[in-house]
């Protein structure tokens, strides 16, 4: 399937999502459905770097949350619409992922994940230390009641800009994976000398890798703020974000556009039902059980059942 | 630049690793359109020089020039993308692509940059690839359904894939029965002489060294001991002693 055309059915898709939200006509379904929205975006933002050039980023946290923080600062200082914000969020984690990539990706494996791991503990000491986005107390945000020129209330509105993203960068994801760029870093991946002797630019490729990573998860997280309406140092870098968004891809499948989508839904879908019915302990409970199990059944995740 | 200037000039290479002086001194000139071999004991630094060339490891002392101009610091890439291609000693192929796949890469990223656009149409150009080493049937297979003889001619048809002036075959025949490092031979030979690619031989196989170069240079213990006709060299007593023992 050609790309335009790819993205025509994602946006298919994703109207017919916002179509079954408003039959249901539940606020609860709203609040729900936007956390699994934002985990399939973070699953296959995260899948950019770590399924496809194999780079297992821990710093999942720090991204979402300078998102979270420029839209902090946006909101303190400007009137800008969510859409701005949601792509200044984008901006400034990108560019902090192209940092972090150019002094850390000279590290391999473990290595490389303990300095993502230690970035985000870096960035929670500045953002607790900043008084200005709140500091440790955290940072409370009115949100507007509803949407004027759409109609909507808030958390409609919140839950469609979030489907926006997904439709985004899932599309950004599919077309990178058999194209020039996704074919360089599959050979990251598996071998990078034999990369750089093929003519692949490995930094150059990882760096791309890193922003676009980064990047989706700035543009996931802007919106938290609104959504939390309270924003904390201690829950914008939550390390159940990183938990999450790495068991989601790994239990749907890292090879494909796909597989961080089923994980994400499947994973997402299934906590915030336990959270309901049981309790939001069990959730955590959830993802360690289902990582394990995927682990001895299907290390190749779901989609790996499917094909090879 | 003329056609008469040497494809390839090193000049006082050194390398080493910690105290250990891996290389040392190296002078070394190519002729476009040479075959030249490269032989000596395990450990003597043929790797090390391939990977110095290649640009995987850093020379400390010493210049190389391709075609002229000089490679000092220039990453692996871009040397493979100026026309500077090698196989690896152990094949180290990409897992996760397939055979076809495997061989699209150096075509998108070494030949498509350096010329331009997309001449020619890849899937054709990998299949004839294949075809020219052998595994044109298994073009969809993954690396890991490969004997080891075949990841080697793999291995070379992705060093060719780059459509190199300069290839460096790091010991492609290892492990190769009789008839099949004649079918290697003369696909390098062919390669030279239709294509005109120097190409600079790295092997233990003395039956296969001595038919194909055009010169040798022997390396011991990180120096080049000789370098000239091959059948000289063979018989020059520090060659002889170098392998033999004195």
């Amino acid at each position: 399937m050609k790309n335009p055309i790819f993205v025509l059915w994602l946006i298919v898709a994703a109207l017919l999502t916002f179509v079954l939200a408003r039959l249901v006509d539940n606020a609860y379904f709203y609040f729900a459905g936007y956390v699994v929205l934002q985990y399939i975006v973070l699953a296959t933002a995260w899948n950019i770097l770590g399924g496809y050039t194999g780079y297992v980023n821990f710093g999942i946290p720090a991204f979402i949350a300078l998102g979270a923080y420029s839209t902090v600062v946006l909101h303190k200082t400007t009137s800008l619409p969510l859409i701005v914000m949601m792509i200044v969020g984008g901006i400034v984690s990108g560019l902090v992922g192209v940092g972090t990539g150019y002094l850390t990706l000279r590290l391999r494996g473990t290595f490389f994940s303990i300095a993502t791991l230690a970035m985000a503990v870096v960035m929670q000491t500045l953002v607790t230390n900043w008084a200005f986005v709140g500091g440790s107390r955290g940072a409370y945000i009115i949100r507007p009641a509803t949407v004027q020129y759409l109609g909507m209330n808030y958390i409609e509105y919140l839950f469609l800009m979030m489907l926006g993203l997904c439709v985004l960068s899932v599309g950004v994801a599919r077309a990178i994976e058999k194209s020039r760029l996704g074919y360089g870093f599959a050979t990251i991946r598996d071998d990078e000398l034999a990369a750089e002797a093929s003519g692949v630019p490995t930094l150059r490729l990882k760096l791309i890798a890193c922003g676009l990573s980064g990047g989706f998860m700035g543009m996931a997280g802007a919106p938290l703020p609104y959504y939390v309406t309270y924003l904390d140092p201690a829950s914008a870098f939550s390390l159940s974000y990183a938990v999450n968004t790495i068991a989601m891809p790994l239990i749907g499948g890292t090879s494909s556009w796909l597989g961080p989508i089923l994980g994400a839904i499947l994973l997402g879908t299934l906590q915030q039902v336990a959270t309901v019915t049981i309790s939001s302990a069990w959730s955590l409970l959830i993802v360690g059980v289902m990582l394990v199990v995927f682990v001895v059944a299907a290390p190749k995740g779901i989609i790996g059942w499917f094909w090879k | 630049m003329s056609a008469t200037d040497p494809i390839l000039q090193v000049a006082g290479l050194g390398k080493r690793f910690g105290g250990f002086v891996a290389l040392a001194d190296i002078e070394l000139e190519v002729a476009r359109g040479e075959r030249l071999g490269l032989i000596g004991p395990n450990g003597s630094g043929k790797s090390t020089l391939v990977n110095c060339l290649a640009g995987t490891l850093r020379n400390e002392a010493g210049t190389v020039r391709f075609e002229g101009k000089l490679l000092d610091g220039a990453p692996a890439h871009l040397r493979t993308r100026a026309g500077l291609s090698r196989t690896f000693q152990l094949p180290r192929p990409f897992g996760t692509l397939t055979l076809a796949e495997n061989l699209r890469v150096p075509i998108l990223y070494a030949v498509q940059t350096r010329e331009g656009g997309s001449r020619l149409n890849i899937e054709d150009r990998c299949r004839a690839l294949l075809d020219t080493v052998g595994l044109a049937d298994k073009a969809a297979r993954l690396p890991k359904d490969l004997t080891q003889i075949e990841m080697r001619k793999l291995e070379l048809a992705r060093a060719m894939a780059a459509e190199p002036r300069l290839l460096i075959a790091d010991e492609a025949m290892a492990g190769l029965s009789h008839g099949e490092v004649d079918d290697i031979l003369a696909l390098l030979v062919r390669l030279n002489e239709q294509q005109g690619i120097t190409i600079i031989m790295i092997e233990h196989i003395m039956r296969a060294v001595l038919s194909f170069s055009q010169r040798l240079v022997v390396l011991v213990a990180g120096r080049k001991i000789a370098d000239g006709d091959p059948q000289d060299v063979v018989r020059q007593q520090d060659v002889v002693a170098a392998y033999l023992g004195s």
